[in-house]
């Protein structure tokens, strides 16, 4: 481990190696557990008969379901999964984007110096990512089930429950960003008395527009996943369709529906990189 | 009184000391050039007088007003009557260098105006002016990471020169230029105050540049001012124990510090 030399020198050893050392342990001795807690036995997967189980569920996947008439409800169940994820995000973007903006300590005029404020301003931040805990801990479907009750079956209340989730995740995240950057081009700025708008668009945006974009095609990405779930329960688009297949052991319609997701992450990759490139 | 400072000192959280009991004021429109060893405290000087770093002890007074005790409205219009030139340039690399020069009246601009230039450069004439000063209107319309080091020094200089502050910080404006270059930029500072009335305090490495374009030489060493005197009054003898090396690093050649500057005493354009 340790060469004589460094034994014989205390100048030259390294004064954090015990801290790591117990902080690897402190991560086995809590993540064993957690496997053990989870039942993680994965050879389970191999015991008798399960793999045949798996193997009759997946040969009922193909061929995957060409008909016209499916294609018409895949086409439009698809339309409505797009709109439900776009609509959702653009909406969480207006609920996260200023909920970032207040959060972030990138942008605190009141720590230079410190100055005047910095109580309110505490304050104030940490209300913000409250809120943004509140949005995020309850799951988009809890949501989108109460929402269902409130305004009907449909995608209406799968914009809603998304809106509301990935406007805690989107602001979280967003603030996250801001401060990682190189924050000294924004504090120079509000050391020159600019205001805290222009000082995120003149000093922090040019560095991180990039990361927040990605992000932001990512949970688009994510809302379209996450809309099929809602769909289970009645928010419509290519969840209830799947639903519907599932419940009809219809293989061939859920493979038709598995490669439509494939080919919307596909389009969400590439939209991302477009858009990171035209952002570099 | 530009700025009056009294027996400012400052602890930074690690618990280091930068400042420590430094007197120090100014008239409106003089020029003052601050010179000293590395970690002498020059920066964290600069940083208080720029009303960004309150100190731990002392009084400061900046263009009349006391920062500390100003609401935070009044600071901010207060921070936006100083410029400050950064030892590395604060620039957005992905900003253009027009932006980047724009960016020094944010202060003085509304909202809608800093958010409408983004799209459209509101003083395109104004920025290119400023870098004309410099010798850089050719790039007005690059992006700053095409520049170089020396370039984006200057991008900073410019954004100062236009924002047309009433005390004008300089903290190692030309540590990355050439000496002619740096001597014409230390040049254009000093017109700025000229033309302007605005105080100049500078932080510099380059003493021959100091007592040059400098009437007023302040010396820090170890947190606090050695000496405080007109370019005249700076002899050879204070810049040695001024510089003079604490044992910290090995010198590499054993001769005095003042050596190698002696010739900026002989040349004929030295006041």
């Amino acid at each position: 481990m340790s060469t004589p030399a460094a034994i014989g020198n205390p100048a030259l050893r390294d004064p954090h190696a015990t801290r790591r050392l117990a902080a690897w342990a402190a991560a086995l001795a809590i993540a064993w557990p957690m496997l053990s807690l989870s039942e993680f036995k994965p050879w389970a997967l191999f015991g008798s008969g399960n793999l045949a189980v798996i193997g009759g569920f997946l040969a009922g996947f193909f061929p995957p379901d060409g008909s016209p008439a499916f294609l018409a409800l895949l086409f439009k169940a698809t339309l409505e999964t797009l709109a439900m994820a776009t609509a959702g995000t653009a909406l969480a973007l207006l609920i996260g984007a200023p909920l970032g903006f207040v959060t972030t300590r990138a942008l605190s005029i009141s720590r230079i110096g410190p100055g005047p404020g910095r109580v309110q301003a505490g304050v104030v931040r940490q209300a913000a990512r409250w809120l943004l805990m509140v949005l995020r801990a309850i799951p988009e479907i809890v949501w989108a089930l109460l929402f269902v009750r409130a305004l009907g079956l449909g995608p209406a209340s799968g914009v809603l429950a998304l809106a509301i989730t990935y406007g805690g995740m989107l602001g979280k995240v967003y603030a996250e960003i801001l401060e990682s950057a190189d924050t000294r081009p924004a504090r120079a700025l509000l050391e020159g008395g600019s205001g805290r708008l222009a000082a995120l668009c003149y000093g922090l945006l040019p560095n991180t527009a990039q990361e927040l974009a990605s992000y932001t095609v990512y949970r688009w990405e994510c809302a379209v996943r996450a809309s099929v779930v809602m769909g289970f329960v009645g928010a419509g688009g290519l969840g209830q369709l799947m639903d519907q297949s599932m419940k009809m052991l219809n293989g061939g319609e859920a493979s038709s529906i598995l490669l439509v997701f494939l080919a919307l992450v596909l389009l969400a990759d590439l939209l991302s990189s477009a858009l990171r490139r035209l952002l570099a | 009184m530009s700025f009056a400072l009294d027996a400012v000192g400052v602890i930074h959280p690690n618990g280091q000391r930068a400042l420590a009991g430094v007197t120090l004021s100014a008239r409106d429109g003089e020029r003052i050039a601050v010179i000293g060893p590395s970690g002498a405290g020059k920066t964290t000087l600069l940083r208080v007088l720029g009303a960004a770093l309150r100190p731990t002890e002392g009084e400061v007074q900046v263009l009349d007003a006391k920062p500390w005790q100003l609401p935070a409205a009044a600071l901010k219009k207060l921070r936006a009557r100083i410029g400050t030139v950064h030892q590395s340039p604060p620039i957005a690399p992905r900003l253009r260098v027009v932006t980047a020069v724009l960016a020094g009246r944010l202060g003085e601009w509304s909202t809608l105006r800093a958010l409408g230039s983004l799209f459209h450069p509101s003083d395109i004439a104004g920025a290119h002016e400023a870098l004309a000063r410099l010798g850089l209107e050719e790039r007005l319309f690059e992006r700053c990471d095409r520049l170089s080091g020396g370039q984006l020094q200057r991008v900073g200089i410019a954004r100062v020169l236009y924002q047309r502050p009433a005390l004008l910080l300089a903290d190692e404006p030309v540590s990355a230029l050439d000496p002619t270059l740096a001597d014409a930029a230390i040049g254009q500072l000093v017109a700025q105050s000229e033309s302007t009335g605005a105080t100049l305090i500078a932080s510099l490495h380059a003493v021959d540049l100091a007592l040059r374009w400098f009437p007023r030489i302040v010396g820090m060493r170890g947190g606090g001012v050695m000496f405080d005197l007109t370019a005249d009054q700076v002899t050879p003898e204070m810049l040695d124990a001024l510089y003079a090396s604490e044992g910290g690093v090995a010198r590499l050649q054993p001769q005095p510090a003042g050596a190698a500057m002696e010739p900026a005493f002989h040349r004929p354009d030295c006041p």
